[in-house]
């Protein structure tokens, strides 16, 4: 392999493991915070959908942001109303939310477009463009580093620069501020947040709140950034395999950046190598592309180790009698 | 005279029909110890989660410091200089003791100004009240004893004049109770106000000034503790005298019932529990084991009860009993006579969303006496059965058809100890009978106990309440880190030998 494929490979796995990685650190606040969201895939597919939909009937991609990261706010706010509000079951109420955007997002897509359940193509300033770094022309010629960093480093969108920059960013919050305390303590023993005078309930909100923000960034990069438009289902399992990450990352912000370049390398793999000859034997296309999935489960089942999930996670905060 | 630091008027509060709280007022002096004393369910714990605004009383008001101060959420109890330690403790176990300290206090938006800060405030204040922790420990790693310190930093942390403990020594082993109530002596020197929960009598008669008496929701009393005695306290809070020491005649020990010979018992995390321990029950007496929650005695309890596998031998009346395969369960243990009243009856023994009848025939379901044919149950039977054994046992209210968790903790422990006492068992496995209980129906199980004892019974009593084990035991083993430190004859021993026992001190000294 010379380096110019490595590179490319490179390349697209920055661009593959951005959604994951915004979605994995989405669950990482939700979860942190004793709030289980299985619904990351479905508000990730209607931040899609909105984002896609706004920014071709507007002309403009950040218009088109904004309606994305609003869908998935408002699903958040169902999600956050069924299981903090009324302690309802979480994981049936992510499972709703996912058929709801499932369903939703192609009907109302045929309603409005009338294309088979898909929004139109998206071209100009209605799609996140790629923003070349500066020096490009000075550093490009530099052997190996040169390469690198026009190739690797440079030329991707606005979100992949905002999802690598989410990772310090959150790793701070979590472990270096206030809030941080509060909204991990409140995933372990929400008791103890609660006799110490906190609002359980309104620092869950919160991190509800910031899950359907970074979910819709996820969902936007998908049809404006990634894909010019949105198709049905085009998420396609990545909320899943985000949840994965996190539980692979342990719930870590560093160790998720870590997961979803591998879950990401292993997409691009995918992509890049369709059919592999082993000696006479074909390596069917179809197997390229399940392997991201397979590798999914094999990484969950054999190589987490021990995975402490936070200890109050998945059940509604009663006030003990 | 001074102004009370604490005065509260007229409290009220209902939890749906149930009324926990009636019309309750009390005067607590600055620079005092407060006990607060009743039966469980009298209602201590939901009047000071009212003063602590956990919850919101119906009626009444709360004075602070001669003001009058409203108390809508623990926020403003904490701004009022209230500081509650919990009976269950409300740490984050995988936060380190300074985070759990500063959380919810912290001063700053950034945490490691914040922390550092709090290193220095938590430094004095170990230092003036000996209140030693590492504070970069995590919670997990510590002690309950150290875990309860954190919840007292905690609540100094956030400059708390009055403190409330509930339960305090609940958890703690005798020389940690003695430590913490030294703490809160000069607690009180430094002018802080304390209550004090408990339903221990010799807590109350030990530490407190004044004593306030609860039973069903009212304050019945509240008297200087100099001027009150244990019965008169026993009689307030039960409403009738109560035998506070168990009047039993002296054992007359006969054959070996129970004998176990080189018992270990490895967790499922490979850790080792029992650790190659011996000894004998007879036939007409009591063994008790003491030691502190968590040394082990569940356990043992549990392997002999058939549901943790172990490995050793165990004779019951002479014969071995198998330990592995399919005749190692609690099914074939009590048809061999072992009965057992488990440590946790509301896990391990009843079902809570069962009726009365369902759970009173439970382990013995098999028997002919329930069957009607070979295919059906006779649930006529079981009812009347129930009924029989729930007048015996004076459970209240006596309607079979009741659901388990409708029944108070004392009359659940009559319904599962009538199950098994009735069952004439040789040997009576009995963990933590009284737990929870109030002081009437422990007077009850205790005689219970004895009088199977004086029918030549085996009995093997686990218990964390070292009162209940030098009253009842015929003799007394100690269990520390899943041996037993020793055994002692209760006429040979005292309080302070045991608790040194259990802490695993074994010496010359003791």
């Amino acid at each position: 392999m010379d380096l110019m494929t490595f590179l490319q490979l490179g390349d697209s796995t920055f661009r593959l493991s951005t959604p994951l990685l915004l979605a994995c650190l989405a669950g990482l606040f939700s979860e942190r915070a004793g709030i289980f969201d299985i619904g990351l895939e479905g508000k990730m597919l209607a931040a899609a959908f909105f984002s896609g939909a706004i920014a071709f009937v507007s002309g403009s991609v950040w218009l088109g942001l904004l309606a994305g990261i609003g869908a998935s706010l408002a699903l958040s706010l169902v999600h956050g109303l069924a299981s903090i509000t009324f302690r309802g079951n979480q994981l049936i109420s992510g499972v709703a939310i996912n058929f709801l955007a499932a369903g939703l997002t192609v009907v109302v897509a045929q309603d409005w477009f009338g294309q088979g359940g898909r929004t139109p193509q998206l071209a100009g300033a209605a799609r996140f463009q790629n923003i070349t770094l500066p020096f490009t022309e000075q550093i490009g010629h530099v052997p190996f580093l040169g390469p690198v960093y026009v190739e690797l480093i440079s030329g991707h969108t606005f979100i992949v620069y905002l999802a690598a920059l989410c990772v310090p960013a959150a790793w701070w919050l979590l472990f270096r501020t206030r809030f941080g305390l509060r909204l991990r303590a409140v995933g372990e023993n929400p008791a103890a947040v609660d006799t110490a005078g906190i609002s359980v309930v309104r620092l869950r909100f919160v991190a509800v709140g910031i899950c359907g923000v970074l979910c819709g960034i996820a969902g936007a990069y998908l049809a404006t950034a990634l894909q010019a438009g949105f198709i049905k289902d085009m998420t396609a399992g990545r909320g899943f395999i985000a949840l994965a990450a996190l539980i692979f990352a342990k719930w870590r912000p560093w160790y998720a950046l870590y997961a979803c370049l591998l879950f990401g390398l292993l997409q691009a793999v995918a992509l890049r190598f369709q059919n592999i000859n082993l000696g006479g034997f074909v390596l069917p296309v179809q197997f390229m592309d399940a392997l991201p999935y397979i590798l999914t489960v094999v990484i969950l089942a054999g190589f987490v180790g021990k995975a402490i999930p936070p200890r109050a996670g998945g059940e509604p905060y009663v006030k003990e009698r | 005279m001074s102004t009370p630091a604490i005065e509260l008027k007229g409290i009220s509060k209902a939890f749906g029909p149930v009324q926990a709280n009636k019309d309750i007022s009390i005067r607590v002096m600055p620079g005092t110890i407060h006990g607060i004393i009743g039966e469980n369910g009298a209602g201590k714990s939901t009047l000071m989660s009212i003063l602590y605004g956990f919850y919101k009383a119906d009626a009444g008001e709360i004075w602070i410091n001669g003001k009058k101060t409203e108390i809508p959420d623990s926020q403003h109890a904490i701004r009022a200089g209230i500081g509650m330690v919990f009976q269950h403790f409300k740490l984050v176990e995988n936060f380190t003791v300074l985070e759990n300290v500063v959380l919810g206090a912290e001063d700053g938006a950034l945490l490691r100004p914040t922390l550092a800060r709090a290193r220095a405030q938590l430094k004095k204040l170990a230092e003036e009240y000996e209140l030693n922790v590492d504070p970069d420990a995590l919670i997990e790693d510590i002690g309950v004893g150290m875990q309860q310190r954190v919840e007292i930093l905690k609540s100094l942390y956030r400059q708390a004049d009055i403190l409330i403990l509930d339960e305090p020594t609940g958890v703690l082993t005798p020389a940690e109770a003695d430590h913490l109530f030294r703490i809160l002596e000069s607690l009180k020197r430094e002018g802080k106000t304390i209550i004090l929960i408990t339903h221990k009598l010799r807590e109350i008669m030990e530490i407190t000034d004044t004593v306030s008496v609860m039973r069903r929701g009212e304050m019945t009393a509240t008297v200087r503790t100099a001027d009150t005695s244990p019965p008169e306290l026993a009689e307030l809070m039960v409403g009738r005298k109560v035998l506070l020491r168990v009047e039993k005649a002296p054992a007359r020990p006969g054959d070996k019932v129970l004998e176990v010979r080189n018992l270990s018992v490895t967790d499922d995390k490979g850790v080792k529990r029992i650790k190659d321990i011996s000894f004998e029950v007879r036939a007409g007496e009591i063994l008790g084991i003491a030691g502190v929650a968590g040394n082990g005695q569940s356990e043992l309890l549990e392997a002999l009860g058939g549901y943790q596998s172990a490995t050793g031998t165990i004779l019951v009346n002479g014969q071995p009993i198998d330990l592995t395969g399919s005749k190692s369960d609690g099914r074939t243990r009590r048809d061999r006579g072992i009965a057992h009243v488990p440590e946790d009856r509301q896990r391990e023994g009843l079902i809570m969303d069962f009726q009365a009848w369902e759970n009173v025939a439970f382990g013995y379901h098999h028997r002919p006496e329930y069957q009607k044919n070979r295919f059906l149950m006779d649930h006529a039977a079981m009812k009347a059965d129930c009924e029989r054994k729930m007048e015996r046992f004076d459970v209240r209210p006596p309607n079979p058809m009741l659901l388990a968790k409708s029944f108070s903790g004392g009359n659940q422990q009559k319904l599962v100890v009538a199950r098994e006492i009735e069952r004439n068992p040789d040997l009576l496995l009995v963990g933590q009978p009284t737990r929870g209980v109030d002081i009437g129906a422990i007077e009850f199980i205790h005689q219970q106990l004895v009088a199977l004892r004086d029918q030549g019974k085996a009995i093997l009593l686990v218990s964390v309440e070292l009162d209940e084990i030098l009253s009842l035991s015929d003799r007394i083993a100690v269990m520390f880190d899943g041996q037993i430190m020793g055994e002692r004859m209760p006429a040979e021993t005292t309080a302070k030998e045991l608790g040194l026992l259990m802490a695993g001190i074994r010496g010359e000294a003791a």
